[in-house]
């Protein structure tokens, strides 16, 4: 019986000039890629005809529909025009992420590869026939891993998320956005700047794990279910997953735009 | 023992959240009953509170699988 194999790091299959590429980061590309001619056909096909096509009319729908939500949170028309490319980004590289995994193939289709076996099954002393084979142990690789089911792309988003949150601070409140940091007005303030300056690295690793943890975790129920129960029973994990992908995306680029935005609205401004 | 560890972080640390969520979703349905025009806000806010709620147990079930696979 075959033993399930479950790996919470993206494998290499390819090594170019020292650099692994690993499954995920080969998913990654093709989604951006993928992504990426989208967009632009959505870009060249918006002309001012008076009787937009089936396609236009929908690229214009997702558009307005961000543009609504941030407007919704923002409510200034320069931060609107700012943070709405920003947040689609994240939106739409995360959900085509959560989604390329849920493909038949991605994960399923790949190659094994022997592995040393390991020290401790040797080391029990088995006694080794003369003439037999000591086949090497296989590891089953996919070509395919879901970009976000990989710690090193959630924890990228966040960090690039985490960064622009204090760009975007900076840019708006000038010098005035450290104070949130370092403050000698009283010593209640003081201590509460330090606890801040923890928010902000604790925001990177809550960004990263939940998106890490929700994606990956879905690919553990489905690989058990699968494994399992074969025909049928996963099918309605498959929808929840579907659903899961969506919501985090959402959950990603919503917080997102919540801590842009109280970034830019200084601590004074705000009553 | 090392599959007890797994099953009590997981089981331990979905206990808060779990409560959280059902909390959440309590408060916010009952403010959609009384005012359902602003539910589309509510709904919104509710998700993201939840969330963070499940960040926790997300976290539990990162350290489980770490324990597990690693």
């Amino acid at each position: 019986m075959a033993s399930l194999h479950i790996s919470i790091s993206a494998e290499p299959i390819a090594t170019i000039a020292g650099l692994h590429i690993t499954n995920s980061i080969l998913a990654s590309l093709i989604v951006t890629i993928l992504l990426i001619l989208f967009f632009v056909a959505a870009g060249a096909s918006l002309k001012n005809t008076g009787k937009p096509s089936r396609f236009q009319s929908l690229v214009e729908f997702i558009v307005e529909t961000f543009r609504n939500m941030v407007r919704s949170i923002v409510e200034s028309d320069r931060k609107v025009a700012l943070f709405t490319p920003i947040i689609m980004a994240f939106f739409f590289f995360i959900i085509a992420n959560n989604w390329f995994g849920l493909l038949p193939g991605v994960g399923s289709i790949g190659f094994n590869e022997p592995v040393e076996r390991a020290v401790e099954a040797t080391a029990e002393g088995t006694i080794v026939e003369a003439g037999t084979l000591i086949q090497p142990e296989q590891v089953f690789i996919p070509y395919l891993r879901a970009g976000t089911a990989d710690l090193n792309t959630t924890l990228a988003l966040a960090i690039i998320s985490v960064l622009l949150t204090q760009i975007y601070g900076v840019s708006f409140q000038k010098l005035g956005y450290f104070t949130k940091f370092i403050n000698f007005s009283s010593p209640i303030n003081f201590f509460v700047g330090l606890l801040e300056m923890i928010l902000e690295a604790a925001k990177i690793m809550s960004f990263a794990f939940r998106l890490f943890g929700n994606i990956f975790a879905g690919e553990v129920l489905l690989a058990v279910m699968t494994f399992l129960i074969p025909l049928v029973v996963p099918m309605p994990f498959y929808g929840l997953e579907i659903f899961v992908g969506f919501i985090q995306a959402l959950v990603f680029s919503m917080l997102s735009l919540v801590f842009f935005n109280m970034a830019t609205i200084g601590h004074g401004e705000e009553h | 023992m090392k599959d007890l560890a797994v099953g009590l972080a997981m089981g331990l640390g979905a206990i808060g959240p779990g409560i959280g969520i059902g909390l959440l979703v309590a408060q916010g349905l009952s403010a959609i009953g009384r005012n359902p025009e602003a539910s589309s806000k509510i709904q919104t806010n509710m998700i993201l509170g939840m969330a963070f709620t499940e960040a926790i147990a997300i976290y539990a079930l990162v350290v489980a699988l770490i324990l597990k696979f690693v």
